[in-house]
């Protein structure tokens, strides 16, 4: 065994280059704490990536942190591709905008974000049920909700339209600046609307394809008889009176539709209402924004409402984004706090400006921002977008469904299908079968 | 010249450095060094964009929904039992074939009409019919979405004006089967065209010169010339369209989304919304899987043939 020996002149030079090291100070580098890469979802509204852009830069130079930002375009679906790709290679960004359904299907390779989502509870209101019920898996928050692309579908009606064929004043039941008026704003209201449109040639715009616009708005109705495919515990109940009484309502509202809207995807209510074909659609402001840009004079008579209500109560579909950090992130904590920082106030304030509303925070305390009252023309037209009053249950197809199931059912939108199904002349028992043997099959784990 | 040689056992086992060149460069003279090492390039690339993919797909095709499981077959037997899977058998073997057939047969009349061209003028036709293939099919795909548009078809408009219509293109089933052919025929043609061409132009004029002599007329020179000339390269092109019209992705997802109530879904589309979409990346994976059985067996009968055919030659 060797014994080292430490001699004098040895240990007067160790000493004194520890305590040079001790008190040298600490130079903190302009990327000390690490780098941070984040896949957003690309916004559509020109500019509104430009804001996020700045709210990391702030955050990074406060922080000491290199950011390094994509946006990642949901068209052609490209954000899924790119998220099935660094779920299987376990590399890529450390932060991605998963869209709705996403983080439930990679909920074993997200990072819980259960403090962070502590704190901004506390600090901005709880979180709707949607949200939870997409975001909230095991007992742990696998994302934070996003404020850049979360949205509700509610109707976008033409004042003048609604007003002339079905004598319905939107802006007297859904004032702006104020509570909802919206007692007669039922199902039954909605289908004799869609009627008198429909005669007057300008019918109303819901698609019944298989694409999120469309299965969203089918499951606002089917919510609104309370009709389940599958219930929360996992038992198939699509044989059930309120699925029965749902998809009768559905087909018999199917009817007063455009010929073609099983065809539909998500451009052509956009299209419908732009082109002033139709009455109505069932989008976030995103038709009228474009409106205003090419069709001035329509935009003008749009308003943005909440949904008519049905035996079940009133249900809006909700499509929250998330913020999620992957399992494989290297700088988990900074990744944290970047989380933080674009959901402060301001931070959700400046995105929902830059968006031009579009953009919603998913807490109850942020609905208020001045943008949603300000907007025109007509000015106003945004106020009841965010549901400040509570007045409808934010909702998502294919729920209460545990999220796997629903999850499947949303994606291969079963409603959509049972509604054109049972339109096109199948036997309504027929199409209860068919979805309930597809319902079966999602059940594989 | 001598791919291998043997080598001789007065030779002793540890060469001298110089022995040890001489051999190299003895090595790196053989025909068969030479191509190998210039197909390396190819054989790494096909490695790992076609052979690594596809045998991690098979051992995706393996796994449970999460992953997290090894469940062998379950995958696959689970489809059998699927309604909608064996729709999409259908409904993939009605689109090849059926695209295959017309863009044989359009191939074959065009490629005739431009080989009757005079050469001057010839190259110019060519170019032009060339262009659909030559369009990213994304770029010609959305141009044909707009005219099949649900709302706002331009065909739909022109009917108008003789009282047609408007027709469902893409909303109708049967209508949207039609619409993806047409579009899959129309991208596809212009490859049969240009294989079928240069056939023709290969087949020696002295054999329709000796069938004109014995009397031939137009349909006896082609049924006993033309067609058996040209019988290797219509089998070769009818098999290369069929992998790749039975792969087909892009036509489907931007035209019709797989849609109306999932009737114009193929192999492809219908293993995106199940893997990607859904995130099912196992019953994905088995989906698209199922194309290679069926594409082995048309392999097998259509090269077995043109083996068949060369030997008799």
């Amino acid at each position: 065994m060797s014994r080292s020996k430490l001699s004098r002149r040895r240990f007067l030079a160790t000493s004194a280059a520890a305590a040079a090291a001790v008190s040298a100070p600490f130079v903190r580098t302009a990327h000390a704490a690490g780098k941070v890469s984040i896949g957003f979802w690309d916004h559509w509204v020109p500019g509104a990536n430009d804001v996020t852009k700045k709210i990391v830069q702030e955050w990074a130079e406060k922080e000491k942190v290199e950011a390094e930002i994509d946006f990642i375009p949901s068209q052609g679906n490209k954000n899924l591709i790119t998220i099935a790709a660094e779920a299987q290679a376990k590399a890529g960004h450390d932060i991605f905008a998963h869209p709705t359904w996403s983080p439930q299907g990679y909920a074993e390779q997200l990072e819980p974000v259960d403090d962070v989502m502590g704190d901004l509870i506390k600090e901005h209101g709880n979180v709707n049920d949607t949200v939870k019920y997409l975001g909230f898996v095991g007992g742990k928050w696998l994302a934070v909700p996003a404020t850049s692309g979360s949205q509700i579908k509610g109707p976008c009606s033409r004042i003048d339209l609604m007003k002339s064929l079905a004598g319905i004043d939107v802006q007297a039941m859904y004032p702006a600046g104020s509570a909802p008026k919206a007692e007669s704003w039922t199902l039954d209201a909605f289908l004799k609307a869609a009627e008198a449109c429909h005669k007057g040639g300008k019918a109303i715009g819901i698609g019944l394809g298989t694409t999120s616009d469309s299965v969203d708005s089918a499951g606002a109705f089917f919510h609104a008889f309370g009709a389940q495919l599958v219930n929360d515990k996992g038992d198939i109940t699509v044989k059930s009176d309120k699925v029965r009484q749902a998809l009768d309502y559905c087909k018999r509202l199917a009817a007063f539709l455009p010929p073609d809207a099983p065809a539909w995807d998500d451009a052509s209510n956009n299209k419908w209402l732009v082109a002033g074909n139709g009455a109505m659609i069932m989008n976030p402001p995103s038709a009228w924004a474009v409106a205003k840009r090419d069709a001035p004079q329509i935009a003008e008579q749009c308003w943005t409402h909440g949904f008519p209500s049905g035996p079940n109560g009133r249900y809006a579909p909700f499509l929250p984004y998330f913020w999620a950090i992957w399992g494989f992130s290297k700088n988990k904590s900074a990744a944290k706090s970047l989380l933080r920082h674009l959901s402060t106030r301001a931070s959700a304030e400046r995105m929902v400006a830059s968006s031009g509303g579009y953009d919603l925070p998913s807490f109850e305390k942020l609905t208020d921002f001045k943008t949603w009252a300000e907007e025109g023309p007509p000015k106003g037209t945004l106020y009841h977008y965010p549901n400040p009053h509570n007045h409808q249950t934010l909702s998502i197809a294919a729920a209460p469904a545990p999220p796997k199931i629903a999850f499947q059912i949303y994606n291969q939108a079963v409603q959509t299908k049972m509604i054109v199904r049972h339109l096109q002349g199948e036997a309504m028992e027929k199409t209860l079968a068919w979805a309930e043997s597809e319902c079966e099959g999602f059940m594989r784990t | 010249m001598v791919d291998a040689t043997l080598r001789s056992p007065a030779i002793p086992a540890v060469a001298s450095p110089r022995k040890a060149k001489s051999s190299l460069r003895r090595a790196m003279g053989r025909k068969s060094t030479i191509a190998f090492l210039m197909a390396l390039p190819l054989i790494l690339l096909i490695t790992v964009l076609v052979l690594y993919p596809a045998l991690y797909s098979l051992y995706l095709a393996t796994l449970n929904k999460g992953m997290t499981r090894f469940v062998g077959f379950g995958n696959f037997q689970f489809l059998f039992k699927r309604e909608t899977f064996w729709m999409v058998v259908q409904q993939s073997c009605i689109f090849a074939i059926t695209a295959v057939i017309f863009k044989a047969i359009i191939g074959f009349i065009i490629a005739h009409l431009v080989h009757n061209i005079p050469d001057k003028g010839q190259r110019k036709w060519r170019g032009m019919l060339l262009v659909p293939w030559v369009i990213p099919p994304a770029m010609s795909c959305l141009a044909w979405l707009w005219l099949f548009d649900p709302s706002y078809s331009a065909f739909n408009w022109l009917l108008s004006f003789i009282n047609v219509g408007p027709i469902p293109w893409t909303g109708d089933a049967y209508w949207a089967r039609f619409s993806v052919i047409l579009v899959n025929v129309w991208i596809g043609s212009p490859f049969f065209m240009i294989m079928y061409l240069a056939a023709l132009k290969s087949v020696p004029e002295q054999l329709y010169e000796a069938a004109a002599i014995d009397g031939a007329n137009w349909w006896q020179r082609m049924w006993y010339v033309t067609l058996p000339m040209m019988r290797n390269i219509i089998a070769i092109t009818a098999l290369f369209s069929l992998i790749v019209t039975f792969a087909n992705f892009d036509i489907v997802q931007i035209l019709t989304d797989g849609g109306p109530i999932d009737k114009t879904h193929v192999f492809a589309t219908w293993a995106f919304r199940v893997g990607i979409r859904s995130v099912d990346i196992p019953q994905g994976a088995a989906v698209s899987l199922f194309m290679v059985p069926i594409l082995a067996v048309a392999a097998v009968i259509i090269l077995r043939d043109i083996t068949k055919r060369g030997n008799e030659a």
